[in-house]
């Protein structure tokens, strides 16, 4: 162990020796990472604000002016019968016009109303289905007695989730793309190394090491170097969504809102860094495959 | 210890080193091999070493076939072997103690034992003041000496040297030469190329010499005895 330990400090020593080119490889490595996992990180914010904001799917049932309270009741208890219905809230006219008075600055505008133009108004929530399902069941309601017109809410949620899909997509290849370039890097990394290590590989061979004790040391640097890379792209993120958290502040202020972006998980963060480790681990692994059958001791 | 039978070697440019050589050395025999560059010697001590095999013929070596060695068998066949190179072969990223430790690393050796005996090689050879200094900074027969510890650290039972004395002036080449003794003494098998004579003439040992890759003779000391092939002392 402690020959392994004194191998492994001779190597850092070395790597080291020229830190200007191992600190611009873990650069690289860095930001190549930090691109697919920055969106990653957007992308997981856009689908909890969704979540947060759809919640679940609502269709709102407009009634005729015309509607009396016994044809209120009937339908009331035919909404309240249907499969697909989870429960109905009934919002009266007047108490509408009263929500619409609070909620937004209008009161001045609505009192000078001589009559209250909002009609009676079905919330129905479905229980959860599909967005085909859903928009059957709107087609459905909306021809019912009475009913003027069915609004799906959460058709522009179902909207967005397709556009996210498209996003993960994106992210998957960036994610792919980029994977293999860090796998390049390291191989062309280790290359140089085991180049101005040829000596060093020659004697060892004479002397007796085997494969796996003069590959040993180039693996642990690729993995090293992979590790040092996640954790830049983990600084490059924390950073950015820091600077982009400020901004986002100021923007959320003017409309009276709390917005944050947040950072990885602890999960996701460990991901990050075991997966890059891994990627530098591979690139080592296939270059040393590559270049060390050349070395022959002569 | 080591055995060759009608061992030919012939390089793949199409240069013929050795041909139809046979010999046979015993266990803590000193041995010396002669012959002008060209001869096939440093190509002899290879094909021990399994650096190359052979075209035709068998190389034991501690009754292993060496020429037939699986690749991921030789680290250990080299392990038990001591090569003092002709080009030293020395590190000079590290310094004089690391150089010697290099093989004990390889072996997985206890870390404290392993400091222990790089000392006492160092000593053997008169390098231990030297430990931390670079290679570099060492004279010609000092750089042969720290190669001749590297050798030893692991105690290897057949030590193996290709022109050790090779650019040495007399009085260098006479130490090494009273080293490889003391290590004959103490029951190792020893196979030393040289190419210089005057060190054979001092010494009562056994020669096999090498003429344009044919084995001539093989000799006791200055006096060449007429058998050839496998023979011993």
């Amino acid at each position: 162990m402690r020959h392994a330990l004194a191998q492994n400090i001779g190597l850092l020593r070395r790597m080291f020796a020229s830190p200007l080119a191992g600190i611009l490889n873990i650069l690289v490595i860095g930001i190549a990472l930090s691109l697919p996992a920055g969106m990653y990180v957007l992308l997981q914010n856009a689908e909890s604000l969704i979540a947060q904001l759809s919640g679940t799917p609502q269709i709102s049932l407009f009634l005729g002016m015309d509607a009396k309270a016994d044809d209120i009741d009937k339908l009331q208890k035919q909404l309240e019968q249907h499969a697909a219905i989870a429960h109905v809230e009934f919002v009266a006219r007047a108490q509408a016009l009263e929500q619409l008075k609070q909620s937004t600055g209008l009161a001045d505008v609505i009192g000078g109303l001589n009559q209250n133009p909002l009609p009676d108004a079905f919330i129905v929530y479905p229980k959860p289905s599909s967005a085909q399902a859903l928009e059957a069941l709107r087609n459905e309601l909306a021809k019912l007695p009475k009913v003027e017109q069915a609004q799906l809410d959460s058709a522009w949620a179902y909207k967005l989730e397709a556009m996210l899909k498209f996003g993960r997509m994106v992210v998957l290849i960036l994610a792919s793309l980029l994977s293999l370039a860090l796998v390049a890097v390291t191989f062309n990394t280790i290359r140089l190394q085991i180049l101005t290590q040829r000596d060093e590989i020659e004697v060892a061979k004479l002397i007796g090491a085997t494969n796996g004790f003069i590959r040993r040391p180039f693996l642990y640097f690729g993995a090293t170097q992979g590790l040092l890379g996640g954790i830049m792209a983990w600084f490059i993120i924390t950073i950015s969504l820091l600077l982009l958290n400020h901004q986002l502040n100021a923007l959320a202020q003017l409309y009276v809102s709390q917005f944050v972006l947040h950072s990885l998980s602890l999960g996701d963060s460990l991901t990050l860094l075991l997966f890059s480790m891994y990627l530098g681990w591979l690139g080592a692994w296939l270059s040393v495959a590559r270049h060390l059958s050349q070395i022959k001791p002569h | 210890m080591i055995r060759f039978t009608q061992v030919h070697k012939r390089y793949p440019g199409g240069y013929q080193a050795l041909k139809n050589v046979s010999f046979e050395i015993a266990a803590g025999e000193m041995v010396f091999l002669t012959g002008h560059s060209g001869a096939g010697k440093s190509t002899l001590l290879k094909l021990i070493a399994a650096i190359e095999r052979p075209n035709l013929g068998s190389v034991l070596v501690n009754h292993q076939n060496v020429g037939a060695l699986k690749e991921r068998a030789l680290p250990f066949l080299r392990r038990n072997l001591g090569i003092i190179f002709q080009d030293h072969k020395l590190l000079f990223d590290r310094n004089v103690f690391d150089n010697v430790m290099l093989p004990l690393q390889i072996c997985g050796f206890d870390y404290r034992e392993s400091n222990k005996r790089v000392r006492a090689a160092l000593d053997k050879v008169g390098l231990l003041k030297r430990e931390k200094s670079n290679p570099i900074e060492l004279s010609g027969g000092e750089q042969q000496r720290l190669c001749i510890a590297r050798a030893i650290v692991n105690r290897p039972a057949i030590l193996l040297a290709d022109e050790p004395t090779g650019n040495l002036d007399t009085g260098y080449a006479q130490e090494i030469m009273a080293i490889f003794k003391s290590f004959h003494q103490v029951g190792v098998t020893l196979l030393i190329s040289t190419h210089d004579e005057t060190v054979l003439q001092n010494n009562d040992v056994r020669v096999l010499a090498l003429k344009q890759g044919e084995l001539q003779t093989t000799s006791t000391g200055s006096g060449l005895t007429a058998a050839t092939g496998s023979g011993q002392a």
